[in-house]
Parts: C-alpha cells; sequence; structure tokens
C-alpha cells in the first residue's frame, strides 16, 4: 500500500472516527449515570439520519415552503448554513426528545431491577423502532438529497481532504468541547457527576435525579441524531438497519476510551475510526468489522476499564 | 427470617409425578406423535415442517437455557454455535462420506452429531474462557461481537471451507439421507378413505428426530438443574462474590454453563442443515439471537416449560398464521400475511419491553426465578422488615437483663 493511500485511509478514519465519537459519548453519558448500555442508542442514530432527510426534504420542497424559501435555502452560503443549522437542530431536539421517552418508558420502570432486565428492555426498544421504520417508512434505503456541495479543500497526491469531512471534524470537537464545559462547569453538569457517583447519595443531597437521568437521555441521543445527519450526508442514503453495526462500533469506541468517560469516548471514536479505516485498507473490506469487533473483544478482556477509565472494582 | 414461605426447596421432592400429571403426559405424548401424522395425512405439509421447526427451537432455547437461564450469563451471540454445529457438521459429513463412500451416506448424521456438538463445545470454552472476569452487560456484548465475528467469517469464506454466502451444500454435493428414511417412506403409507393418504416424509423425520432430541434435553437438563453442578449456578446467578466465598469454582462453572448450552446449540444445528438440506450464513443473523433470548426471556427464565411456550409462541405462531394464509386456509392475502409476518418483529420488540417491566418472571417461570427477579415484592420485605424488628427487639431485652 503507498503511502498515499495510508494518508487518504487516514483521513477517511479520522471523518469515521468523529462520527463514533458523537454517539460514543451518548453510551458513555447513559452508562456513566445510570450503568447500562442503552443498547437502543443505536436507533437513536438511525432515527438522526431519517428526521434530518424528512427536515431537508419538507424545506427544500417548493411546493411546502414556497419557492422564495427554498431559492433563499440553496441560493447562497449563508442559506446553507441556515438551512442545515435548522436541519441538525431539529435532528438533535427530536432525537432528544424520543431518547427522553424511550427512558420514561422502556427504563424508568427497571431502575431497581435486575442488570440484564434494562438490556433486554433496551434490545426491545432497538428492534421496535428498527421494524417501526422498516413498516411505516421504508424497507428499502432512502437516498439523501445532496444539497450541499461537497467541495475538495485539500489535495495533494492521491490525497483529498472535502468540506463535508472538515465539517463533521470541527462539528465533533465544537460539541465534545461544548459538552466537556457543561459537565465540568455547569451546576446541571456538577449535578450529572454526582449522580454519576453515587446516585441515591446525591438523591439525599437534592439533586433531581429524575432530571439528570433525562438530561442525560436527552444529550446522548441528539448527538447521536447528529451523527446521524453526518452519516446520511457522508454515505448518501439512510436505511432502517443503518444503526446496527454504526452503534456497536460507537459502543466499542466507548468502551476502548473507558466507559463513563466523555474524553476518552473521543479518543476510542478516533481511534477505532482509524484501526478500521487501515484495516480495510490493508486487510479487505469484508474483514474490516471483523476487526472492530475483535478490537472490542480484546479491549474487554486485557483492558476493561479502556485507556482512560479507571477500573471499577465490584463492591459486595 | 420469615418462615417456610421463604424457603425455596429444591423441586426433587416433588418430582414424582401423580395420577393427574401421568394423565396430563400421556396426552401430551398422543398430541405430539398424533397430530403431525394426521397433518400429514390430510395432505397438510407445511404444518409438519412448523413443528419440526418449533421442535428445534425449543432444543435452541433449551440450551440458552442453560446458559442465561441457569447461570445469569446473557448470551447474546448463541446463534454462533448453531452456526459452528451446523457448518462443522455438514463438513464432517462430507469428509466422511469421501472416506467411507456412498454406503456410508445413511449413518452420516448420526456420525457427525457428537462431532458437531464437540465442535459447538469447544467453541463455547474458547468463547468462554477469555470473558470469565467480565460482568453481565459487558458478557452480553462480547458475545454479541462473538455472533457476528463468527458470522462473517462464514460469510468470506474462511479457509475455503464454508463457500461464503452461497452456502453449504456446494452445487453438485448434497446431505445424504439418514438410516431409516427411505424404507419408512417406502413402508409407512397406508390411507383412511378417501381424504387421508398417510405416507412417511422428509419433514415427519425430522420433526421425530427433534422431537426426540428435545426430550433427551429435557431430560438431562432436569438432572443439571438438580445436580451439583446446577446448584453452583444459581448461586453464581444470584450472587457470584458470594458463590465464589463458600467456596464454588466461578471459573468450572462459568465454562460448564458456555459449553454445555453450546452442544445443543450444536446438535441443533446440525439438526437444522440436515432438514433444510442446506445452510448459509443468512440464518445466522444477530437477530436470530435475539429470536432465541426472546424464547427464553418470554417464557420464563430457567424454565422448562417456559421454553417450550416461548418457542410456540414466538416461532410457532407467526409460521402458522403465515402457513395458513399461504395454503388458502385462512383468508388473507399475500401482502397481508407478509404484513403479519414484518409486524411479528415490531411486536417481539414490544413484549420484551412489556415483559421486563410488568412480567420479567416470563409466562411459566421457574419459581426460584420469579423470586430472584421480584427482589423488592412487597410480600417479603415485610417480612424481612418484621423478621429485623424482631430481631432487634430481642437483642434489646437482652441487654436489658444484663
Amino acid at each position: 500500500m503507498s503511502g498515499d493511500v495510508i494518508v487518504q485511509q487516514l483521513v477517511n478514519g479520522i471523518t469515521l472516527g468523529g462520527l463514533y465519537a458523537l454517539i460514543a459519548l451518548g453510551y458513555t453519558l447513559v452508562y456513566g449515570i445510570m450503568l447500562m448500555i442503552n443498547f437502543a442508542h443505536s436507533e437513536m442514530f438511525m432515527a438522526g439520519g431519517y428526521v434530518g432527510l424528512f427536515v431537508l426534504k419538507a424545506l427544500t420542497n417548493e411546493a411546502w415552503v414556497g419557492a422564495g424559501t427554498v431559492g433563499f435555502f440553496t441560493g447562497g452560503v449563508f442559506g446553507l448554513i441556515v438551512l442545515f443549522l435548522i436541519v441538525f437542530l431539529s435532528a438533535a431536539i427530536l432525537v432528544g426528545i424520543l431518547g427522553v421517552v424511550i427512558e420514561r418508558f422502556a427504563y424508568r420502570p427497571l431502575r431497581h431491577a435486575p442488570r440484564l432486565a434494562p438490556l433486554i428492555s433496551a434490545i426491545g426498544v432497538s428492534i421496535f423502532l428498527q421494524n417501526a421504520v422498516l413498516l411505516w417508512v421504508d424497507s428499502k434505503a432512502l437516498p439523501f438529497p445532496a444539497v450541499m456541495p461537497v467541495v475538495t479543500v485539500f489535495k495533494a497526491g492521491g490525497v483529498t481532504v472535502n468540506s463535508l469531512q472538515i465539517l463533521i471534524l470541527v462539528t465533533t470537537l465544537l460539541l465534545l468541547a461544548f459538552l466537556d464545559t457543561f459537565v465540568s462547569k455547569t451546576r446541571i453538569g456538577k449535578a450529572m457527576r454526582a449522580t454519576s457517583q453515587d446516585r441515591d447519595a446525591a438523591g439525599l443531597m437534592g439533586i433531581d435525579i429524575n432530571q439528570v437521568i433525562g438530561l442525560a437521555f436527552f444529550i446522548g441521543p441528539a448527538l447521536g441524531g447528529i451523527a446521524g445527519v453526518f452519516h446520511g450526508m457522508y454515505y448518501g442514503s439512510v436505511k432502517f438497519d443503518m444503526g446496527f453495526l454504526p452503534g456497536m462500533k460507537s459502543f466499542t469506541a466507548a468502551v476502548i476510551g473507558g466507559i463513563g468517560n466523555l474524553r476518552g469516548a473521543m479518543l476510542g471514536g478516533f481511534v477505532l475510526g482509524i484501526l478500521e479505516s487501515l484495516a480495510a485498507g490493508f486487510l479487505s473490506a469484508g474483514y474490516k468489522d471483523v476487526v472492530a469487533f475483535a478490537i472490542l473483544i480484546l479491549v474487554l478482556i486485557f483492558r476493561p476499564g479502556g485507556l482512560l477509565g479507571e477500573s471499577v472494582v465490584e463492591k459486595v | 427470617m420469615g418462615g417456610s414461605k421463604m424457603d425455596i426447596r429444591t423441586k426433587v421432592s416433588s418430582r414424582k409425578a401423580t395420577t393427574k400429571q401421568k394423565i396430563i403426559y400421556a396426552l401430551i405424548a398422543l398430541f405430539v406423535v398424533l397430530v403431525p401424522v394426521i397433518f400429514q395425512g390430510i395432505g397438510q405439509l407445511f404444518l409438519v415442517r412448523i413443528m419440526g421447526v418449533v421442535g428445534l427451537y425449543v432444543m435452541l432455547a433449551l440450551g440458552l437455557n442453560i446458559v442465561v437461564g441457569f447461570a445469569g450469563l446473557l448470551d447474546l451471540g448463541y446463534i454462533a454455535f448453531y452456526a459452528m454445529g451446523a457448518y462443522v457438521g455438514v463438513i464432517v459429513g462430507d469428509i466422511m462420506l469421501k472416506a467411507f463412500g456412498a454406503s456410508f451416506g445413511p449413518w452420516v448424521y448420526f456420525a457427525s452429531l457428537p462431532v458437531a456438538a464437540l465442535a459447538a463445545a469447544a467453541t463455547g470454552i474458547a468463547l468462554g474462557t477469555p470473558v470469565l472476569r467480565l460482568r453481565g452487560d459487558y458478557l452480553a456484548i462480547v458475545t454479541l461481537g462473538f455472533g457476528e465475528i463468527v458470522r462473517i467469517l462464514i460469510t468470506n469464506d474462511v479457509f475455503g471451507l464454508t463457500n461464503g454466502p452461497a452456502g453449504l451444500p456446494r452445487s453438485g454435493q448434497n446431505i445424504p439421507e439418514p438410516f431409516g428414511l427411505l424404507w419408512l417412506r417406502e413402508h409407512a403409507v397406508f390411507s383412511i378413505g378417501d381424504n387421508f393418504n398417510f405416507q412417511f416424509s422428509n419433514n415427519l423425520y425430522w420433526y421425530f428426530i427433534a422431537v426426540l432430541l428435545c426430550l433427551l434435553t429435557i431430560f438431562i437438563v432436569r438432572r443439571l438443574d438438580d445436580s451439583r453442578l446446577g446448584r453452583s449456578w444459581t448461586a453464581m446467578r444470584e450472587d457470584e462474590v458470594a458463590a465464589a466465598s463458600v467456596g464454588i469454582n466461578i471459573t468450572t462453572a462459568k465454562l460448564w454453563a458456555f459449553s454445555l448450552g453450546a452442544v445443543w446449540g450444536g446438535v441443533a444445528g446440525l439438526t437444522f442443515a440436515n432438514f433444510q438440506q442446506f445452510v448459509s450464513p443468512e440464518s445466522f443473523t444477530f437477530m436470530e439471537s435475539v429470536f432465541v433470548v426472546c424464547i427464553v426471556v418470554l417464557g420464563g427464565m430457567g424454565s422448562i416449560p417456559g421454553a417450550i411456550i416461548g418457542a410456540i409462541a414466538i416461532q410457532g405462531i407467526p409460521e402458522l398464521i403465515r402457513g395458513l394464509a399461504q395454503s388458502g386456509i385462512l383468508p388473507l392475502d399475500p401482502g397481508q400475511a407478509s404484513l403479519m409476518s414484518n409486524y411479528r418483529y415490531l411486536v417481539f420488540g414490544l413484549v420484551m419491553v412489556i415483559m421486563m417491566a410488568v412480567r420479567p418472571q416470563g409466562i411459566w417461570p421457574s419459581a426460584r426465578r420469579a423470586m430472584e427477579l421480584h427482589p423488592d415484592d412487597e410480600k417479603i420485605q415485610n417480612e424481612e422488615s418484621q423478621s429485623l424488628w424482631e430481631a432487634e427487639h430481642k437483642t434489646e431485652t437482652a441487654d436489658h437483663d444484663l
């Protein structure tokens, strides 16, 4: 493999890693507070892709919003920025609300149940959402309209970097910085950290546990939803089962970084994205998923605490 | 503590069947044998087939029940063992056929059965060893990853053995018919009146094999549950640290659970491959694993009748509706029928969520498991606090006496 190809795969890997990191943040937030794997999180990502697609279609449909508005949105750079801000915000908010609703109905009744119960419930939610989209939306992949032009920003030899890749990377880094500040600096962030350390004690100190958990179930899915829109833009389509593999890989990313640790999830996302892209280049594309799953298993076995996490000792 | 109501004794004492139970068992046996024969006779072949498939799923569910129900280890990659059994069995069977000639054909299934079981058990140990230290939810994810790896490897035609997505047997080869099928097909033929023409069939053969294997499984699983190993599984499931501290070897107990569970997966897999006369990676997706988990959860973790009821409810009923619609007995057009089979996953998802919230112990739970899954049961809690209160007051009066 030539140097150019390796660098190109690195670029692709970083882009993919950004997406994984965004999704992984959702896993890690929920795990940090609830100590549960939100198996349905991959469906939040999928839902984000669909919400993004429908909002984008609605806003560029002349019959619905009028020719003038469509002209404004697609006419210039400013219009495009506004359009995509609306798309991303609506995806984030709607998927966030979906996350909160799921928490309320599927997980809250199980808060004191044995650990496997919420996991099974989450698998149920995941199957339900996938099949709801399959039955009530479409069973085939829907094309994601290329409203935003993708321009090559950088080109050297065989390596190209386009605007979408940069957008994904910048957005991911901004969102992480925002989330990191939010959790470490604000009052609610402090409440979240307290809840993740000891839920009962935090409740006794006057923290509204339900509010904190609800917030975690809003922010996580919202970020996942944004990742879903990016995924749709990057790969040009959305499908009902698009969540499963990225979801599993992002969980892997969260575990690599140390589940419960926000910066770890970010690091894990990029590490996994890069490793996977290199594996696709060096081995064959058919084995790249095997690489991701093998990394997951190896990390869980040899360093279950992850790169940045502390190892948790089971208390009696 | 709260007296004899809290005492959960092993079920050994109640294992002697009463007359009423004997009659029920006899009726079930009659049903299991006669119903498919009648279906075959009246020409409803798909019903026989569905019963065979349900039998296989009962076996799978009973196998997974060992891992999930008895040992409390959530395995989301159980279908990998099913795949191992199917592929190893078919490949080994092919080798046997080449080595011993075509006259060995009828014995291939029976000869490759132990090989498939052993291969699955070995896979179970290979998966079990590294994941021993993992907690419940991590374990679930690792087994999921393992199942996906197995499926992807098979799809990618690993070592040139599996023939990729096209499946086995390769074109020009076939899975030989098992012993006795040809004879039965020629000799087990009779008619009653004009509308009842019975001829023994492939489906019926595999149905009875599945039933026999299920009976064997139930026998062994019941013995296991009451064995020393079974009791250490219970202890481990309820509290691993406590179990280890009273001298239970957690490593051995977990490996036994994984390998024994895998054995049934492997046996069911090879039987499935023979039943279908074909095996391809499509049959071993993650959804299939979820399917089996769903059967166990819905039926009741750790419960044998639960696994059977779960298999009938989850595999049997949707297939039955689809089959009836296809044969025109139910007045559904093909669109409606396929819609129904699509909706079943939606319903499963919902059922899993609702069951966990409302009845986590399943439809027909094992008594002990039901108590575990309702630890906050008010009655028990009241009894406990009552006895605690009594104990405290006793010590108080004792202090006064001193």
